[in-house]
């Protein structure tokens, strides 16, 4: 480490590689001084600022930025960043469901009377460490990624501060989490220490590169090292798309969290994980073939089948859709293990994100709508009850988004599973397949146990001479934005079963 | 491409679009409920006829009106390709016309919230009519879940009796045998190595190179569990006879009469084409259930007191007969299949009607509570019977069911003679359980639960809006029953080339047993074949 070495790291600082980022940086930070200069005012404008910044920037993303100003397939900061054509789909993917957490905190925060203005600061950053992370090429980079999203995660999950459940949430989270950013650390320690280790083959100065890992794994695959360093990174990824033995966190923390917040952990930090996993299941970990096969196999069947199992008892809906969102880790890691043997299983993987994003939600949307102030933990099927006949276009909408989580055709669901099990037969993993289709039956059960409680006609006792009949419930107010908003996520949902063309690039043999 | 085949595309495109008008437009007024409705399941009725009649297939496939769309699935080998063939024209012009009653019905019924119901019942339709226009295997499969979403609702909103658990069970149930089937269509396109979901490309491609007997062995297996659920085979039937009990009636018609031959369809049209040798594999097994389902099913059903419960179970029975033919793996097999199915459609389609006609009544399906009704409703009773008679397969009413089961029993003669001579059993045990409905509903002394009724409520002959969607039924079975040419010709030429490649697989099977390892399924008989 010389001089002539700064300067080249210097040099190779592209700073307009990064632009999305800075300017949500940036964005994050006017809305902090919106709302301490502003007044009243500016702190009513808080949310539409924070929502149009977004907007602006995905608009900005779907055009100019599609090839990153040039960037698209380069290293930038000295290797620390690869912009790959997965980076900049899934930029584009934490900004919607980042834009989608923040219109869900306008309806959450001022139905709770929070304070909104650091909740979107919070999620921009995290958002902002989520776009990084989905392009990170270096085990430092990845690490201070991840830890940035974590943290700010750590901040959000307690952020309903006067509630017992969501202060418990996030000590659950910050413990667990905690846990988990040491074991990776350690995988990573490994890693670098075996990599850089002069006496063996494939050594490297710049060990914590993907590409020179993947050189040096290649050469040294049978190393104990390597193998234990390979295995506690996948733990510490584990943790975060929430896969088994890692799941335990999820039910008490996506309960006490407030919905919102939930929302962004069940879609974003999980398609977070997932970007990570494809990364380094294509880059660095793809010599160590017959170590990570084996282990994510394992791990895909029983999270398929713990998180099916578990949500079959659940009444607590946010809880419920915690355990299912393990399930749906343990389909998507079919698609992860597929890649070894059919890179475009990847695609795959893409594509049933895509269609998780809008079903879930669809769903937490619906949530939050229905959660009564101050009690959002505590929503339960029973709640749903008649919501088809009084309450129809919310109605219509968790069916559409419950469906699609279950995989019924003709919704968007369906084509994300049709994709995985097409990946799964291409590499033959005749095993996963049949454990995916018991997972698939047995989440029928609690899907649509959820949709007959809101669609379902139920008896009611009459009410006897001297009784007070029941006072109607009462179900929210839906403005035209909620509509729109909704609306679109539910018709996406279905149009994205009927048709795919817009996204036939994805979808190849 | 031709205007016909827009016709075909029409078919599903019409009701779905009624549909959406219904589900996106607010709450309509009756008339325009009512003006859509009639035009959604109008228009399949009248266009899957014109397309029947019309049907002159000049491709060497053996399809008409072949009309191709891309969907963006184009990656893996999926269109949306609709088309027709011998087997499947009959089997649309039957989803069309059961769908057309059964939306009829639907309109009188006085449901409440009717425009959710007439919605949802049309995009059933536009499933169903989906299912014998596909010429692509997961189109084939999507539009069998299309058709599918519908029924668990309205049976959750518009049901009797247990209606919570009968659609929980029935969606759980069905859900797995669809899951299992669709492994095993994917399977197919993976095995026939061609990468298709085209089932003219697919046989083509398995004419020339086979699969090979293990995998055909799995996919069949995975196909006849799954197959074998959705269509209720006996031992995986508990769902059918619950289900339909709790269904509306409209509902209960049309999943009974015709989305339930989507895995009848699927192995005339798919399995037996695509992986004989799995079929012969296979043939003992499902031809012992097939009998469990006419035999043991047919005992049940005469020990049953309730008319709904027992014309589903009922409908479970018959399906036996069109599984014995498909176990047959033989041309009049399959003939005798797709006989049955078109017969059944029709009759168990009018027994359900008719059931909650008499139901409207009565106002009970125990036919302890009910007799002497024909003093009351003569014309009723006469509709009934004659019901009753074309269920049976008797001469007259059931001529088309009588050919069916003649057909399958003659195939079976050829399978293996015990099954035969066991499956006419059948054929009194329908008898017994429908006389003896007959004769407790509409004849002998009023039971004294129906006095007590009778005292209270004015109870009237059938009315004519009630006759409109039964007369349809009931042209439509009497007039193919006299005429079943109309369905055999195009039927028997498209068997003819499917079971052309079929023999010739099962010849090469002859002539190296050993390899194989599955010569012990080819009995004596089916080897004189």
């Amino acid at each position: 480490m010389n001089w002539e070495f700064y300067k080249i790291l210097a040099e190779s600082n592209q700073w307009n590689a990064i632009l999305p980022e800075i300017a949500l940086v940036i964005l994050a930070l006017s809305l902090l001084l919106l709302d301490m200069f502003g007044g009243k005012s500016g702190r009513e404008l808080v949310d539409r600022v924070a929502v149009a910044g977004q907007i602006f920037l995905i608009i900005l993303g779907f055009t100019l930025l599609r090839n990153n100003l040039g960037f698209l397939n380069q290293e930038t900061f000295a290797g620390m960043l690869f912009h790959s054509e997965l980076g900049q789909f899934m930029r584009i993917f934490f900004l919607l469901s980042s834009l989608l957490t923040t219109y869900m905190g306008s309806v959450f925060l001022k139905k709770n009377q929070i304070p909104e203005t650091e909740f979107y600061v919070i999620l921009l950053l995290i958002t902002a460490g989520l776009m990084l992370l989905a392009q990170s090429n270096h085990f430092v980079m990845l690490f201070v990624a991840l830890e940035t999203v974590t943290i700010g995660f750590y901040v959000l999950v307690s952020y309903n501060r006067d509630k017992s459940n969501s202060l418990e949430a996030g000590l659950k989270y910050l413990i667990m989490g905690g846990f988990s950013t040491a074991i990776l650390l350690m995988g990573i320690v490994l890693l670098f220490g075996v990599a850089s280790n002069p006496g063996l083959p494939g050594s490297s100065l710049h060990a914590m590169k993907f590409s020179d890992l993947h050189i040096f794994l290649q050469l040294n695959e049978g190393n104990l090292v390597a193998k234990t360093g390979v295995l506690l990174v996948l733990a510490g990824i584990a943790f975060k798309i929430g896969s088994v033995p890692f799941q335990i966190w999820i039910p008490d923390v996506y309960q006490g969290a407030p919905t919102p917040v939930t929302a962004a952990l069940a879609v974003s930090s999980k398609a977070g994980g997932f970007a990570v996993l494809i990364a380094l299941v294509s880059g660095p970990f793809k010599p160590m073939a017959n170590l990570v096969i084996p282990v994510l196999s394992l791990m895909a069947i029983i999270t398929i089948l713990f998180g099916n199992i578990a949500a079959l008892a659940q009444r607590n809906v946010k809880r419920l859709i915690g355990l299912s969102g393990v399930s749906h880790a343990g389909y998507l890691l079919i698609g992860v293990v597929a890649i070894y043997s059919v890179p475009t299983a990847e695609s795959a993987v893409i594509f049933y994100l895509i269609t998780y994003l809008p079903a879930s939600y669809a769903v937490f949307g619906v949530m939050a709508h229905l959660s009564a102030a101050g009690n959002d933990d505590l929503l339960e099927l029973g709640d749903f009850k008649d919501m088809l006949k009084d309450s129809p276009f919310l109605a219509g909408v968790l069916v559409i988004g419950l469906g699609s989580l279950a995989g019924i055709p003709p919704l968007a669901g369906f084509i994300g599973k049709l994709l995985i099990f097409y990946a799964a037969f291409q590499a033959e993993l005749y095993t996963l397949l049949g454990v995916a289709i018991v997972g698939v039956v047995i989440s029928i059960y609690y899907y649509f146990g959820w949709i007959k409680e809101a669609t379902f006609r139920f008896w009611k006792l009459p009410v006897l001479e001297g009784e007070e009949p029941e006072l109607p419930k009462e179900w929210p107010e839906i403005n035209s934005l909620t509509r729109v908003t909704l609306g679109m996520l539910a018709l996406l949902t279905l149009v994205l079963g009927l048709y795919q063309g817009p996204l036939s690039s994805l979808i190849g043999g | 491409m031709t205007n016909y085949s827009i016709l075909l595309l029409g078919t599903i495109v019409v009701p779905l679009v009624a549909a959406l008008v219904m589900q996106v437009g607010g709450s309509l007024s009756k008339a325009t409920t009512r003006f859509f409705a009639t035009v959604g399941f109008s228009f399949p009725a009248l266009a899957s006829l014109i397309l029947w009649i019309n049907f002159q297939p000049a491709d060497p496939s053996g399809y008409d009106y072949l009309i191709k769309l891309p969907t963006g699935l184009e990656g893996l080998g999926i269109y949306l390709h609709l088309g027709l063939n011998g087997i499947s024209a009959p089997l649309l012009f039957l989803s069309g016309i059961v769908g057309l009653a059964a939306g009829l019905y639907a309109l009188q019924s006085g449901a409440e919230r009717l425009q959710q119901y007439l919605m949802l019942l049309l995009y059933m339709q536009a499933g169903l009519m989906g299912v014998f226009a596909s010429v692509d295997i997961f189109f084939f499969y999507f539009f069998h879940e299309l058709a599918l979403i519908p029924t668990f609702i309205c049976i959750g909103i518009w049901g009797g009796r247990d209606r919570h658990s009968a659609a929980m069970e029935m969606s759980i149930y069905l859900t797995l045998g669809a899951m299992l089937s669709l492994l095993g269509l994917l399977a197919i396109c993976f095995q026939s190595g061609v990468s298709t979901f085209n089932m003219i490309a697919l046989k083509d491609a398995i004419a020339a190179a086979p699969i090979e007997g293990a995998s055909q062995n799995v996919i069949f297996g995975m196909l006849l569990f799954g197959f074998g659920i959705l269509v209720s085979l006996f031992p995986f039937h508990s769902w059918a006879p619950k289900g339909y009990a709790a269904a509306p009636t409209s509902i209960a018609m049309l999943h009974a009469g015709v989305l339930k031959k989507f895995g009848l369809y699927g192995f005339v049209q798919v399995a037996l084409p695509l992986v004989p040798l799995g079929a012969v594999h296979w043939s003992n097994l499902l031809a012992w259930l097939a009998l469990g389902s006419v035999v043991i099913i047919g005992f049940i059903t005469i020990a049953q007191r309730d008319l709904k419960v027992m014309i589903g179970f009922s409908s479970v029975m018959h399906m036996g007969y069109c599984f014995l033919g498909v176990a047959c793996v033989s041309i009049l097999g399959a003939a005798g299949a797709i006989l049955t199915m078109m017969a059944h459609g029709l009759t168990v389609a009018l027994l359900f009607l008719l059931g909650h006609v008499v139901y409207r009544r009565t106002e009970t399906f125990e036919m302890d509570d009910m007799g002497g009704l024909v003093r009351q409703a003569p014309v009723l009773a006469a509709i009934f019977s004659g019901a009753v008679l074309a269920s049976i397969g008797l001469p007259g009413p059931g001529l088309l069911n009588f050919f069916g089961e003649f057909t399958v029993f003659t195939a079976l003669w050829d399978f293996n003679e015990a099954f035969a001579f066991a499956a006419v059993l059948g054929m009194v045990i329908s008898a017994v359980y429908g006389l003896r409905a007959v004769a407790c509903i509409f004849f002998g002394p009023h039971s004294e639960a129906f006095e007590k009724h009778l005292e209270e409520n004015a109870v009237k002959d059938i009315t004519v809006a009630e006759k409109i969607p039964i007369f349809i039924l009931f042209v439509s079975l009497v007039v193919i029953g006299l005429w079943p040419r109309s369905i055999t010709d195009e039927m028997n030429r498209a068997l003819e080339a499917e079971f052309k490649t079929i023999d010739a697989e099962l010849a090469t099977l002859k002539n190296q047993p050993d390899e194989s390892g599955i010569e012990f399924a080819l009995s004596e008989k089916t080897q004189r074949r």
